[in-house]
């Protein structure tokens, strides 16, 4: 059905196509072709479109307890419920969505940053590489949380540490997939064609291997941006993340499993929004390496 | 002269030691001529060919000998003075083409960033150029062909789109290794009238590599046969076609595939690739001995020097004029 409704590129340009043929407009060609690109970044607008409106959206202030409504069911007035002390679950969860998708997207770009320099560096600089690898071999050697909750200890707890703490942890894998990369381009014919016509190596680097590789790394980013968002609330819930009076997933979870068994909604709603949020990542990451092979679709 | 090369020797590391791609070769392209390297595969003529313009990396491999590029050693210069002769003084197009455009790059923005390198060209005076190049090599429709991805073009334009690129700074020096290797029959034929017009209307010299006898009886005014990293033969195309005096030549033309050939006259090559193995390893002897039907003990210990047997026929072999008066 896609493959008779979407036209192949090259017809669709052709003004013998255009005539005949309803030309489709970038969006709904992206819809048709990659599904999971569309729904992941439909959900991941959603998300951000509610953390960034929370103000507007809570009913009332997260962070003031109210003990007279202490740990109530979903209900009309308590979209969530409460939690012990009595604070608005449903605002809460709300609220808590700015703390994963600025930690989430936070930790992307600064892996992707730290990772593609030293990925690039390994992968040019052939007597750096081996050292540098061996780096980050060590790192890698070590579970992501643990790396993360060692350097907590370190420091005081606060959303930048947090931040800073994921993206240290998760930088190795994107400094592996670049340096391979990088040494797979280098091997390219293309390559070999652009030293032909002269090119400086800076050149090299910036015009050839750095628009080969934006695609590998931007789905390697959306994968650890999911995995920064869990990395995080597996901090907060063991209290070595985001300061307790900050509401994110994380947190509210720690708060609500004492009670999980008798009041299971307090864990639930920020579990299914994490679930959520972490599912639209990774199909937007699918949907992107799809979407990135420049061969397989024609455009880019 | 064009170009010069003396003792030319390009060794490559490998597990089991320095494998000697390139052993010792010489020869010279003089302005505007025409020379083909031909042999069969890894007999080293890529490797030749790389090792001019200084394309293989000392983590892979040693270089010795010289190179002089109208009159200037082209392993002494500094890496700056490298770049602006390649591209400029000599251009290369590779086997194949879809493998040598950038994929991520329209064909626009890979012509214009040479042109703007090499002639510092404006954005809008590279953009003119580059349509022109596009229709010297016979792009239809160049404007739109600037926008394209490479992917969308087909083998045939993409091979175009490389000429254009290594001609993009009118070259002294084109070196194309097997530039139609990769490409069907009928589009062969188009790429090798193209650069045989290129090759009349700008006067670049051509030193084309290849293993296909019959692209060199085509365009070629001389003719290089280089078997295990050595030269064996060299002289002017008419003559080697009609007195080849090397029993490696005689075995390369005999393979060629011919129209009305009477059967029962296969080639009788010897099997097996040029030896990588033994008489690589083996400093002595003619490196064609293994595989020769006329080898002696001599050929066994002594290798032949590269002779003249005729005017400008150079051969390296100790039976060349038996081989040619039997012949």
């Amino acid at each position: 059905m896609s493959a008779a409704s979407t036209p192949a590129p090259g017809i669709a340009a052709a003004p013998v196509a255009s005539e005949t043929q309803q030309p489709k407009s970038g969006l709904s060609r992206i819809v048709h072709r990659y599904p999971p690109l569309a729904l992941g970044a439909t959900l991941l607008a959603v998300l951000m479109a509610i953390a960034a409106l929370a103000p507007l959206l809570g009913t009332v202030d997260p962070s003031v307890p109210s003990p007279i409504n202490r740990t109530l069911p979903p209900s009309a007035s308590f979209w969530f419920g409460t939690d012990m002390l009595g604070r608005d679950l449903y605002s809460r969860v709300i609220y808590g969505a700015r703390v994963s998708l600025t930690v989430g997207l936070s930790v992307a770009l600064l892996a992707s940053l730290f990772g593609s320099i030293i990925g690039f560096v390994s992968g040019s600089v052939r007597w750096s590489d081996a050292f540098i690898m061996r780096v980050m071999d060590g790192l890698m050697a070590i579970p992501p949380v643990l790396l993360a909750i060692a350097f907590m200890t370190l420091t005081r707890a606060s959303i930048a540490n947090v931040i800073l703490a994921i993206a240290i942890a998760e930088t190795p894998s994107v400094a592996r997939l670049v340096r391979a990369t990088v040494l797979s381009l280098r091997e390219q014919p293309y390559i070999d064609a652009a030293i032909v016509a002269g090119t400086p190596p800076a050149m090299i680097i910036w015009r050839h291997l750095l628009p080969n590789a934006v695609a590998p790394i931007a789905v390697q980013a959306t994968y650890i941006c999911a995995a920064a968002m869990i990395i995080e609330a597996v901090l907060s819930f063991i209290g070595a993340g985001i300061p307790s009076v900050i509401p994110s997933w994380g947190n509210i979870m720690a708060d609500g499993r004492a009670l999980w068994q008798v009041k299971p909604y307090i864990i639930f709603f920020p579990a299914l929004f994490l679930s959520v949020t972490v599912l639209s990542v990774n199909l937007l990451g699918d949907g992107l390496r799809d979407a990135l092979d420049p061969r397989a679709t024609g455009t880019l | 002269m064009l170009l010069e090369v003396e003792n030319l020797q390009t060794s490559f590391r490998t597990a089991a030691g320095f494998l000697r791609a390139v052993d010792g070769f010489s020869f010279h392209v003089a302005d505007g001529e025409t020379v083909a390297l031909v042999g069969e595969s890894g007999c080293g003529k890529t490797a030749t060919a790389l090792s001019l313009l200084g394309l293989i990396p000392p983590s892979q491999g040693v270089i010795a000998g010289t190179v002089r590029w109208r009159g200037t050693d082209l392993f002494a210069l500094g890496d700056r003075a490298m770049r602006d002769i390649r591209g400029k003084e000599i251009g290369m197009i590779f086997q194949d083409p879809s493998a040598s455009l950038n994929p991520v790059l329209t064909i626009g923005h890979q012509i214009g960033e040479i042109l703007r390198r090499h002639q510092q060209l404006d954005r809008r005076a590279a953009t003119e150029r580059a349509v022109d190049l596009l229709d010297l090599v016979g792009v239809p429709e160049p404007h739109q062909c600037l926008r394209d991805y490479p992917h969308r073009l087909s083998g045939g334009l993409q091979q175009r789109v490389t000429l254009a690129l290594a001609m993009a700074c009118n070259p002294k020096l084109l070196i194309a290794d097997e530039p139609t290797s990769a490409l069907d029959a009928t589009i062969q034929a188009q790429i090798l009238d193209l650069i045989t017009r290129l090759k009349r209307s700008t006067g670049v010299a051509i030193l084309l590599i290849t293993h296909d006898i019959g692209v060199v009886a085509e365009i070629a005014d001389r003719v290089m046969v280089m078997f295990a990293g050595r030269k064996v033969e060299d002289a002017p195309v008419a003559d080697l076609f009609r007195s080849p005096r090397h029993p490696y030549t005689l075995a390369l033309l005999a393979a060629a595939p011919r129209l009305q050939r009477s059967s029962g006259n296969e080639s009788n090559q010897g099997a097996g690739s040029p030896a990588f193995g033994a008489s690589r390893i083996s400093a002595s002897g003619c490196t064609y001995a293994a595989r020769c039907p006329l080898a002696t003990d001599l050929c066994r210990t002594l290798a032949p020097v590269v002779e003249t047997k005729a005017q400008q026929h150079f051969v390296a072999c100790h039976f060349a004029s038996r081989e040619a008066s039997a012949a």
